[in-house]
């Protein structure tokens, strides 16, 4: 008995996409779930970062609030939050709320840090309000990195996502927990298949994503370093002088 | 006329950059204010448009005290070069040089064209208009930098150590290029830098600034060449040696110019006539 075999099997079986509790269902809950809590994370934490990243103020305080927050053990947070509150989805999204702000928070302020500090000086002294400094030099600018903080933290949500279904009955966790209880491991499998497919899809996209975002003129420096220096020797630009020359 | 009245700024940590400066920049010249770094001549830039106020005094321009005034309004009103150009990289040369004009409200097709036509004032191709900050040399980014400052038309040019980063060559093309500009354009110019024979070259009247921003000595390059206020300034500027330290000696009835390592100068032609050693424009 192969039970790789069984677990693609279950994925490929139509009975699996019908009626209530049907992949595609459980794939749009799972994908929902992630991009809200992101979303709601990123409200909360892409602000504070650009605040830190422009006035290099309460660096320090988010590096510890940060590194707390990554500590506390996620299940653990949302048995907590699910027992003060009850059962249903609202404590899974707090937990993983708390899990996706630190890598935001840091892809916010890391960004506008990574910038040349003589353009803002620059941008300043020609007369660019602060308003005009976030939004014209130091947003575009730092954009990668924060979409680089996104990345890690939907890749950490989407995976995380299935202790939702610890909870309430949602997602692609769903499957893990329900196979567990009936010791059905080709459903359990085939449930951690498509959680880590959705989760490279999602890496996919953002990687893209952060590509598309460096600005051209900074883009273009990458380009032209490496037109003007060959990485390697290619045959034919060695030296001719070696022949004929004894 | 830009007026510096007991000038003083000591930063949060202590440091007094400045201690009771007092200066007055005419108008329609070149000021260079050079010395050694802690001389506070980057400060005492960087207090004409607010980008750092005094603890202490007034600064007024045209008879207006500055702290009255409103410095992102002040600041678009002044131009401004710094060191390593301060271009934004990821826009294009033409929109750098519009930065100012744009935020001012002038319409986005009249500010571009004005930008083109700053590209030739200050010596650029066109062709430049549309690569990035980034893909041009470091000399060419420098002019940029003076494009984007001469952008708005300002009566004031601040200029911060703008050619330090560049090799001799294209610094010395740089600077005649400033002579050149400065004599059409007639800014006032307000110019620091730490390199002596810069502030000779570039200023109509340059201040020797001690650390603290004490004046050792002001005028013109020739008066303090000839005129040396004390042992501090002889040494800073080299009267005392080198190149600038010259002497006559006969060779073959011709009399040659030697500096003080023995190297030749140059040859005595003949006495100037009056009014032609000074200023050299």
């Amino acid at each position: 008995m192969n039970i790789f075999g069984d677990a693609l099997n279950w994925i490929i079986d139509p009975a699996n996409y019908s009626g209530p509790g049907a992949i595609p269902m459980r794939l749009l809950e799972h994908l929902g779930f992630t991009f809200l809590t992101l979303l709601v994370a990123s409200a909360i934490a892409i602000p504070f970062g650009f605040v830190i990243g422009h006035t290099g103020r309460g660096r320090g305080l988010a590096v510890t609030t940060s590194g707390g927050l990554r500590a506390i053990p996620t299940l653990g947070l949302l048995t907590l939050v699910a027992l003060w509150i009850g059962i249903g989805l609202g404590a899974p999204y707090v937990a993983l709320t708390v899990l996706a702000i630190p890598p935001i928070l840091a892809g916010a302020y890391t960004g506008f840090e990574a910038i040349d500090r003589g353009a803002i000086d620059a941008a300043r002294a020609v007369g660019m309000s602060e308003v005009q400094i976030l939004t014209q030099v130091e947003i575009p600018l730092g954009l990668p990195l924060l979409i680089g903080g996104l990345r890690s933290a939907a890749l950490q949500v989407v995976a995380t996502a299935t202790l939702a279904a610890y909870v309430a009955d949602f997602g692609l966790g769903r499957y893990l927990f329900s196979g567990l209880k009936t010791r059905d491991y080709a459903q359990m499998l085939g449930g951690s298949i498509l959680v880590i497919l959705l989760a490279l899809a999602l890496e996919g996209i953002f990687a893209t994503i952060q590509r598309v975002v460096v600005p051209r003129g900074v883009a273009s420096t990458r380009l032209l370093v490496d037109r003007a220096r060959p990485a390697r020797p290619r045959p034919g630009m060695e030296p001719a002088i070696t022949k004929g020359n004894p | 006329m830009i007026e510096f009245r007991s000038v003083s700024k000591q930063f949060p940590d202590g440091t007094l950059a400045v201690d009771d400066f007092s200066l007055t920049i005419p108008s329609h010249r070149t000021t260079v204010l050079v010395g050694s770094s802690g001389s506070g001549k980057t400060t005492l830039l960087r207090m004409i448009n607010r980008m750092v106020d005094p603890t202490a005094g007034t600064i007024e321009i045209d008879g207006v005290d500055i702290a009255s005034l409103e410095p992102v309004k002040l600041r678009r009103s002044i131009g401004y070069v710094m060191q390593n150009s301060g271009l934004l990289p990821h826009r294009k040369v033409v929109d750098n040089v519009a930065t100012v004009p744009l935020l001012r409200g002038v319409p986005r097709k009249t500010a571009r064209a004005d930008a083109l036509a700053m590209l030739d004032t200050v010596g650029l191709d066109r062709g430049l208009a549309d690569r990035y900050p980034s893909q041009l040399s470091g000399g060419q980014q420098q002019r940029v930098g003076v494009a984007r400052g001469l952008a708005v038309n300002p009566n004031i040019l601040l200029m911060d150590e703008p050619f330090g980063a560049v090799d001799p060559i294209v610094r010395a093309e740089l600077q005649q290029e400033l002579v050149r500009l400065q004599s059409e354009l007639g800014k006032t110019v307000v110019f620091v830098t730490h390199d002596v024979d810069e502030a000779f070259l570039l200023g109509d009247q340059v201040v020797i600034l001690e650390e603290g921003g004490r004046i050792a000595q002001i005028g013109s390059p020739t008066d303090i060449l000839a005129h040396p206020a004390n042992d501090f300034v002889a040494s800073f500027i080299g009267a005392d040696r080198g190149k600038r330290a010259l002497h006559v000696e006969r060779h073959d009835g011709r009399e040659v110019l030697v500096d003080s390592d023995g190297r030749l100068a140059g040859v005595l032609v003949g006495d100037a006539a009056p009014g032609q050693v000074g200023v050299p424009r």
